[in-house]
């Protein structure tokens, strides 16, 4: 058998470990890049004269420096495109050439690559058919929207897991270190793609918190299933004391926690590797997501359980703040 | 007794599994499954539907063609509308139209059309994105201003009706072109002579003593469509406090003549496309009814009172079919990669759990086509959010299935029988089962609420859809997995103990001499008697 509970100091730091860049990087504004759906930006229509592929102008235009563009076939060799609002967007002055402005550097890109434009009337032309700034999409009220719902959400699920582990003692407890795992996941994801955002310009749209509520569920889910088997084994007496039945039902978990979320991560990677391009950010998200969830029911949730039982806080800081000399108070507990 | 319950259990599942794999079955079968096979084009399904109408139940059937997919997976109609000022040229634009947005949101969320994209183009600009209704309905939804008007006959001193005699009836000012206006009595209109009344709007004198148009403005945002005993539909209006007094001089009178409904300065027709001109019977001042309207008009008009007049009318510039957001080719590569991922979940779980693991993954099989068949039944508009939560179900799906198997294993290595083994899995898993969804569900209930609150229709999307897929998981990993495992104790596959647990011959020795510790003196199952 596994000791799992032993080396849980351990776990807690390197937990804080992973997640202290994260953290770090969230603190430094901007903690998150919104993407194109919360900002707005430019909207412009092309027409090809030749046969231009979906794919090919994505990454013509993921090419010319806009990875964010959103691309809407809209008609033969016609696209509808959304991006970042494009420098120098505004109209050419009527006389004297004009700098060339992001407008025309796109324009030129995907001439060169993908030959003549067409205008309305199917006469060739080197502009866009129209071209405009627009408005997002989604509020970025909703970001804020959702972070209520999750904490009412959470709270419901303190007081529904506290309530279906009354016949255990403490079940507060059992609650609160669900939450607590809860806060882990999210803070690694969202940290994760603060940093990513930093690094490779990662955008947050509305499929990131889809992908965000996604990995919450699986989270509660997890400890839900690991605290039910310490709740089974308390019942029967399982193990010496308190850590040592812990142990046991992480051991008896523990297969199911890592086919679970290996058969998962198997759908996900399977997607990444065969889908389309356009999900990628929201699969990277549950990928990291339910990776985390797992571990944090098995090295977070569960540990904490043992944590507070074994009063590791109270000798902690007992170790800091040294005191009088008194018999440590764990045996006289009931 | 218990064997024959199995088999009708079994048989009611088989049933449910092919009607919902008929439903699903996509008409285009070639977006979703390897096109070297030639599928057969899925019908749909047709439901008997009741629906509650303001008190009256109405039956229909309802045609499930295609699955309703949202915008981000399919595309929809896209709109570009352009403020027109020609009429109001002191409005204020900016203003008006991010009020505009709001209401066409209001109209288009009313319509039941989840998901769509509303955004500020230029100046003078709105772009709108509606998924999976066609073109004309969309212009007719968001690009009407939406003005009602109640008008009135123009009368002459002897209360007869004027008409327009051998030119064509204008509304906008009422008046006659080309031709002569004459009187006619009430009694001698016909089908014919009735396009030809002149309408002029109906005016009341206000409690501030000025003379106001009856309008919308004065009904409050709460029609309502109801069923007249007949099952024809009835459009029921309110008035505001203020719009009463108006109403009931102007039905005053009106007793005994007809009054017509305008929107947007035309006359709103009936089924039959006759102009809708009840005849006044009594003086009413709260609230009226108008009857005649064929259910889709009905239906739309009330949206429309109920979201508000626009407060600009709004040009359509450009109207065309957009495809998906996430870009067409994408959506369907991922649509495959998902069939892909589901036959290597099968694969692992027969690999892993042998022949519970390859009955499991019959269970998903039928699991996710009664999801998919109630999202298309309901309709749900599914868009990435609903398949985000699709797939965290059909996890927790597998999930419930792993811990069954887990503890079947377990139950097995204990050394009891392969019968005992299956009910204990089964009832010391249900705990965990039970709490794990009830908390998922608690969850799904307050995002919903949420979402609905805050109008983030992502949010609510997710959760409405997590929850259906929670409670068809629920089912699926009691009802049909346990089923057919009972049904398979009873053949001669249960004679091979190594198809259930892969390496039970080495624990069972070790088993036997020392005492399990998975074992409670007191069996929580009972097992078979």
């Amino acid at each position: 058998m596994f000791d799992f509970v032993r080396r849980r100091n351990f776990y807690y730091l390197l937990s804080l470990l992973v997640l202290v860049p994260g953290i770090i990087s969230l603190a430094i504004p901007p903690s998150l890049k919104p993407g194109i759906e919360f900002t707005g930006g430019t909207t412009f229509t092309v027409r090809f004269a030749q046969n231009v592929h979906q794919d090919a102008l994505r990454s013509a235009l993921s090419e010319l420096g806009h990875p964010e563009a959103i691309v809407q076939g809209t008609g033969e060799n016609k696209f509808l495109v959304r991006t970042r609002e494009l420098k120098g967007a505004v109209a050419a002055p009527e006389v004297g050439p004009a700098p060339p402005s992001e407008r025309d550097t796109i324009e030129a890109g995907l001439q060169q690559r993908f030959g003549d434009f067409l205008d309305n009337e199917g006469k060739v032309s080197n502009r866009f058919i129209d071209f405009y700034i627009v408005s997002g999409t989604v509020s970025e009220e909703i970001g804020r929207n959702a972070g209520f719902a999750v904490i009412a959400a959470s709270v419901a699920i303190l007081l529904y897991i506290s309530w279906a582990f009354r016949a255990v003692p403490r079940p507060f407890v059992f609650g609160t270190a669900a939450i607590v795992a809860l806060l882990h996941d999210v803070v690694l994801v969202v940290g994760t793609f603060s940093i990513f955002g930093k690094v490779f310009g990662m955008e947050i749209n509305t499929m990131f918190l889809t992908g965000l509520l996604t990995v919450m569920g699986f989270s509660v889910h997890d400890d839900i299933v690991v605290f039910d088997r310490i709740r089974e084994n308390l019942r029967r007496g399982e193990g010496r004391d308190f850590s040592e039945c812990v142990n046991v039902s992480l051991n008896q978990t523990v297969a199911r926690s890592v086919n679970t979320s290996f058969t998962v991560v198997l759908v996900l990677v399977a997607m990444l590797l065969m889908g389309g391009v356009t999900i990628r950010d929201f699969l990277l998200v549950l990928l990291i997501g339910i990776i985390s969830g797992t571990y944090s029911s098995i090295f977070i949730a569960s540990q904490l359980l043992v944590t507070w039982e074994e009063r590791d806080i109270q000798r902690l800081f007992r170790r800091f703040l040294p005191r009088r000399r008194r018999p440590a108070p764990v045996e006289t507990e009931g | 007794m218990r064997g024959r319950r199995n088999r009708i259990l079994l048989g009611i599942i088989v049933v449910l599994a092919v009607l919902s794999v008929a439903t699903v079955w996509p008409s285009e079968p070639d977006r979703y499954l390897p096109s070297f096979v030639p599928w057969p084009e899925g019908k749909g399904a047709k439901f008997p539907w009741i629906r509650f109408e303001g008190g009256a139940i109405t039956f229909h059937l309802k045609e499930a063609r295609a699955m309703r997919l949202g915008l981000d997976l399919r595309g929809g109609t896209r709109l570009v509308l352009e403020a027109d000022t020609s009429q109001a040229p002191d409005v204020n634009v900016d203003q008006a139209l991010d009020t505009a947005a709001k209401i066409i949101e209001r109209r288009v969320n009313a319509f039941g059309v989840a998901e769509s994209e509303i955004q500020r183009q230029g100046s003078d600009r709105l772009a709108v994105q509606l998924p999976g209704i066609d073109p004309e309905k969309a212009r007719d939804l968001v690009g009407r201003t939406a003005v009602l008007e109640f008008r009135e006959p123009k009368l002459d001193e002897n209360k007869n009706i004027t008409v327009c005699q051998g030119g064509t009836v204008t509304y906008d000012p009422p008046g006659c072109e080309g031709g002569q206006e004459a009187a006619m009595a009430l009694q001698s209109l016909t089908a014919a002579s009735e396009e030809s009344i002149i309408w002029v709007p109906a005016q009341a004198v206000g409690s501030d003593g000025l003379e106001k148009n009856l309008t919308g403005r004065f009904l409050k945002p709460n029609t309502l469509v109801s069923a007249s005993n007949v099952g024809l539909p009835i459009l029921n209006f309110e008035m505001t406090k203020e719009g009463s007094p108006l109403l009931e001089q102007v039905t005053t009178r009106l007793i005994g003549l007809p009054m017509a409904f305008f929107l947007d300065g035309e006359p709103i027709r009936g089924n039959d496309n006759r102009i809708l001109a009840p005849t006044v019977r009594a003086v009413i001042s709260d609230k009226g009814i108008i009857e005649g309207l064929s259910v889709d008009d009905a239906r739309l008009l009330s949206i429309q009172l109920n979201g508000g007049a626009l407060p600009v009318p709004l040009k359509v510039l450009q109207q065309e079919e957009v495809d998906a957001t996430l870009g067409a080719d994408s959506v369907q590569k991922s649509v495959i990669a998902g069939e892909v991922a589901l036959l290597i979940i099968m694969l692992f779980m027969t690999l892993f759990y042998r022949l519970p693991g390859a009955l499991a993954s019959l269970a998903l099989f039928v699991y996710t086509s009664i999801v998919l068949a109630i999202f298309k039944v309901w309709p749900v508009t599914l868009t990435l959010a609903g398949i985000a939560a699709f797939v965290l179900s059909v996890g927790m799906a597998v999930d419930a299935n792993i811990l069954i198997f887990e503890r079947m294993k377990e139950e097995l290595r204990a050394g009891r029988s392969l019968v005992a083994a299956i009910e204990a899995g089964f009832s010391r898993a249900w705990p965990s089962i039970r709490d794990s969804n009830v908390s998922t569900l608690i969850t799904c209930a307050i995002l919903y609420w949420f979402g609905d609150q805050f109008g983030a229709s992502l949010v609510k999307g997710f959760a409405f859809t997590l929850a259906i897929g929670v409670l068809v998981s629920m089912f699926s990993a009691i009802m049909v997995t346990r089923t057919f495992l009972r049904v398979t104790i009873g053949t001669p596959l249960a004679r091979h103990l190594g198809w259930w647990v892969v390496d039970l011959a080495e624990t069972r020795g070790p088993a036997a001499v020392t005492p399990a510790p998975g074992m409670p003196p007191q069996s929580a199952s009972g097992g078979e008697e």
